[in-house]
């Protein structure tokens, strides 16, 4: 399984990847912007990503839809401080699989993560 | 600023600590900004447009972020400050909905020349201590056509 994180900070990255340090993954990729993710997944089509959605230059949200442009069905997971229930049906609308709100528990984390690679193919 | 938005802002630093690190943080009473110089080591700042305009800031020590980086086991000053002002921003959208709009932190380390603060809106500051450090929230919010600053 390989596996695409994108948000601005580097904290917030790592702090993905060891909550999720229980799964196993082929390949990890990290992106630090938009567009670095757009590259990373069009090089290298990762089963999953994790995406914020503030972030200087190309945001979370049309990044979703930029994955989901590329690939229907693109499994994303949102992870974002932004608390608001319309940002969260936004994010579902442009076709990612689940949204976690910063702060998260390592448990919220991993129960929306499972959920993701459940979802059918 | 309506002090029922105060409230929101008031209750959102307590909620990031205990989910971030299980632990409470003392929430002093807000009290409204004068020519005080409150700011700190490292400044978060994270500008608001939208419905409210202005900005949020959150100021703090050199030892409390190092031992927020230590109990995280990570590194890197600027980027933890920027995430926390980012997070608490945030959050506040769940009752301010998304016409509260948040920029990119923009951070800064020790020259506090660089922080400017909206001429037209009234700056709340509330303190707060977390393992016997004081930090500051500094929410300085007025309606949408009030002149605010753009991190």
């Amino acid at each position: 399984m390989k596996m695409l994180v994108v948000d601005d900070s580097g904290i917030a990255r790592r702090n993905v990847l060891e909550d999720l340090k229980t799964h196993s993954f082929e390949e990890i990729f990290e992106a630090a912007s938009g567009e670095e993710a757009i590259d990373l997944y069009e090089k290298h089509s990762p089963d999953l990503v994790t995406m914020d959605i503030t972030m200087p230059g190309l945001d979370g949200l049309t990044c979703v839809t930029r994955i989901i442009d590329i690939n229907p069905s693109a499994r994303i997971l949102v992870i974002s401080a932004l608390g608001d229930e319309d940002t969260a049906i936004e994010a579902v609308e442009r076709g990612a699989s689940g949204y976690v709100c910063k702060p998260y528990t390592s448990e919220e984390l991993n129960t929306a993560f499972d959920e993701l690679t459940n979802l059918p193919h | 600023m309506e002090e029922s938005d105060l409230r929101i802002f008031v209750q959102t630093v307590p909620n990031f600590f205990k989910a971030k690190f299980n632990e409470e943080v003392i929430v002093d009473p807000p009290f409204l900004r004068r020519n005080e110089s409150i700011l700190q080591d490292y400044t978060g700042t994270i500008g608001i447009s939208g419905k409210h305009r202005g900005a949020v800031y959150f100021t703090t020590s050199r030892g409390m972020v190092g031992e927020m980086l230590n109990a995280l086991h990570e590194e890197g000053e600027m980027d933890l400050v920027g995430e926390v002002a980012n997070t608490i921003s945030g959050n506040v959208r769940r009752a301010f909905g998304k016409d509260f709009l948040i920029s990119v932190p923009n951070v800064v380390e020790g020259n506090t020349n660089k922080i400017e603060f909206p001429d037209n809106a009234q700056a709340f500051i509330i303190p707060f201590v977390w393992r016997e450090h004081h930090s500051y929230l500094i929410v300085a919010l007025g309606p949408s056509e009030v002149e605010g600053i753009q991190s």
